[in-house]
């Protein structure tokens, strides 16, 4: 049995991309992501590795997508508003079917915002992370052991599908110390055939690209990998369910967000209300499948979100009309305490929807 | 008996160009292909496209190659070159796209002395869109966004890139050529070639600025444009070697 450490979640994340057979880090200060790329800085040059600290989150996330297009695993960490400068270059890494990781530990917004957690980049990260048709796979863990798990998974299978995934963490599970098994070293493969790493008079030259001039050929290209979301959508939805089966009253929230809502769903039950969770590992593919198994035997859905409420809308979504579905929300860096959450629950067990 | 006396270089894949008639940029293919073909690297060279009018390269070179957003090729070629140090890396790019938008980019790809090689291609105007106004536009130029002449007062100066890039440590060589003639042609391909050869030694960022002409934009026929790139971008560009570390040096 591997041993148990005790390490900071920001710091937990850049070891499992280590182990996950990460060598190439690219990334510009932000907080609260900064001991992500503070640990890269200290590990790749010891283990042969790339720790490059751009000029800007334009320019790191362009170095992923000439990394990735040279066929190597690769990520950067970021913070909200260094996604927003990321969204055009994470455009044209799905546009030109590069894997790599994108983290995004969530501080709160509009512009700069606050320093504190937030989840008020669902939205961004699940809908409009830039222009164009596409999605990224997006991973919300709410442990730090689950993040260092989800690591590994996110790089796998954005090689696997070629395309951008995200792990969608905030300040809070960034910050956080909690004792963690980091997995088994991996180390890095060397096996993209289509990557642009010099032919060697062996086979035609390579083209990484996202232009296609002729608008038939950019549908056709668009369709075909709507057609590999869609076999993700069917395959890879994930979410934990707590309480759920029996539950009068669910509640969707992910993330931080979700471990408050487990503890409200505990005081909940003492008093005899029916609170169950579903917590979303996923958030793209959104985990309906998951969701719509408890339509029937719920009376009440209820979001809890860090934010002012976006993944609800999905979750409406989901439920399509078939019972009510509510949202409560703190914002700007407040974390929502489990007596807030635990208030709403006795506010719905009342009919009060 | 039948005498060779050119052929087309194997790095330039037999496709037709997209190019107007009298653009410089075909020779300039042309020359970075023979380089390529002549230190025989095609094979280990990862080119990276930018955005412009030069965004088809990726078609017309034959080693592998990336397209990256417009002024990002910097970066891109960056990421290519970490991953892939034993790759030779080159970013052919426009003046829009090297020294307006990704000024950034390029500055501290330089800075950072990034074993890369920047094929620059001005000629004073933003091509692909239409000729819109370009950090290199000349002063009192008609540009379609310029339409009363380059007024500096209002749209600022024009960029002389290589001087600008010649202060930068980690540049091992900065130099402004262009095709014109024969001769030009000839010292062009030296200087290519160079920086080319700069980036195998691990010598740092080289740029090769190449002033070109774009009849289509500029309204003139390829004759008189190139009598106008003479009378006009030359004495404001001056042809020469900016910063050369030399055989010895390394930035």
């Amino acid at each position: 049995m591997a041993e148990k450490v005790l390490m900071k979640g920001n710091e937990a994340i850049a070891e499992a991309a280590i182990a996950a057979g990460c060598r190439h880090f690219f990334g510009y200060p932000i907080t609260p992501q900064t001991e992500v790329a503070a640990y890269m800085s200290k590990r790749m040059p010891k283990i042969g590795g790339v720790y490059l600290q751009a000029e800007s989150e334009v320019a790191s996330i362009n170095m992923v997508l000439g990394a990735g297009a040279a066929g190597v695993r690769v990520m950067t960490s970021t913070s909200s508003p260094g996604v927003s400068l990321m969204s055009e270059g994470i455009s044209y890494v799905a546009g030109s079917d590069v894997p790599c990781l994108i983290v995004n530990v969530e501080r709160g917004g509009p512009g700069l915002g606050g320093i504190q957690p937030s989840q008020s980049d669902y939205f961004q990260a699940t809908k409009a992370t830039g222009h164009g048709d596409f999605h990224m796979l997006v991973f919300a863990p709410s442990t730090v052991q689950e993040t260092v798990d989800l690591i590994s998974d996110a790089f796998d299978l954005g090689d696997k599908y070629r395309m951008p995934t995200m792990i969608l963490s905030d300040g809070l599970l960034g910050q956080m110390m909690e004792p963690v098994v980091l997995p088994e070293q991996k180390e890095p493969v060397d096996n993209k055939d289509w990557a642009a790493k010099g032919h060697q008079g062996k086979r035609a030259h390579n083209v990484v690209n996202s232009l296609y001039i002729e608008p038939q050929v950019l549908e056709d290209l668009n369709k075909a990998r709507f057609e590999k979301y869609k076999k993700i959508i069917e395959t890879e939805q994930r979410a934990e369910e707590y309480l759920a089966d029996d539950a009068d009253i669910i509640i969707v929230a992910f993330g931080a967000s979700s471990r408050i809502a487990h503890s409200a769903i505990d005081m909940a039950r003492k008093q005899g209300i029916k609170a169950g969770l579903i917590r979303p590992i996923t958030l793209w593919p959104f985990p309906e499948k998951i969701i719509k198994k408890h339509v029937d035997h719920a009376k009440v859905f209820l979001s809890v979100e860090m934010n002012m409420g976006q993944m609800v809308e999905d979750v409406k979504l989901t439920v399509e009309s078939k019972k009510p579905v509510c949202f409560f929300g703190r914002t700007g860096g407040v974390v929502p305490t489990p007596k807030e959450v635990l208030a709403q629950i006795v506010k719905l067990n009342g009919g009060d929807y | 008996m039948t005498k060779v006396l050119g052929e087309r270089p194997k790095a330039l894949l037999d496709v037709p160009l997209h190019y107007c008639p009298g653009c410089t940029h075909g020779i300039v293919h042309r020359l970075v292909a023979e380089v390529i073909d002549e230190l025989g690297i095609e094979g280990k060279t990862v080119g990276v496209a930018s955005v412009g009018c030069s965004v088809f390269t990726y078609n017309y070179f034959g080693c592998d190659m990336v397209q990256a957003p417009h002024g990002r090729a910097p970066a891109v070629a960056t990421g290519v070159k970490r991953a892939r140090p034993d790759n030779v890396v080159f970013t052919y790019q426009g003046d829009g796209d090297l020294a307006a938008i990704g000024m950034g980019e390029t500055v501290h790809a330089a800075a950072r002395g990034e074993n890369i090689v920047a094929i620059f291609i001005n000629n004073a105007i933003y091509g692909m869109t239409g000729g819109q106004m370009a950090p290199t536009t000349l002063p009192g130029m008609v540009t379609q966004t310029t339409p009363y002449g380059r007024d500096t007062s209002v749209a600022g100066n024009p960029i002389r890139v290589c001087e600008l890039l010649s202060s930068v440590n980690g540049v091992a060589l900065a130099e402004r050529v262009t095709v014109d003639c024969v001769k030009n042609v000839k010292a062009a391909k030296r200087a290519i070639k160079k920086a080319f050869e700069y980036q195998m030694a691990g010598k740092g960022y080289c740029i090769i600025e190449v002033v070109s002409t774009c009849p289509t934009n500029w309204g003139m026929s390829a004759g008189d444009a190139i009598q106008w790139l003479r009378d006009n971008m030359l004495p404001y560009y001056p042809l020469g070697v900016y910063k050369d570390v030399g055989e010895e040096g390394k930035e």
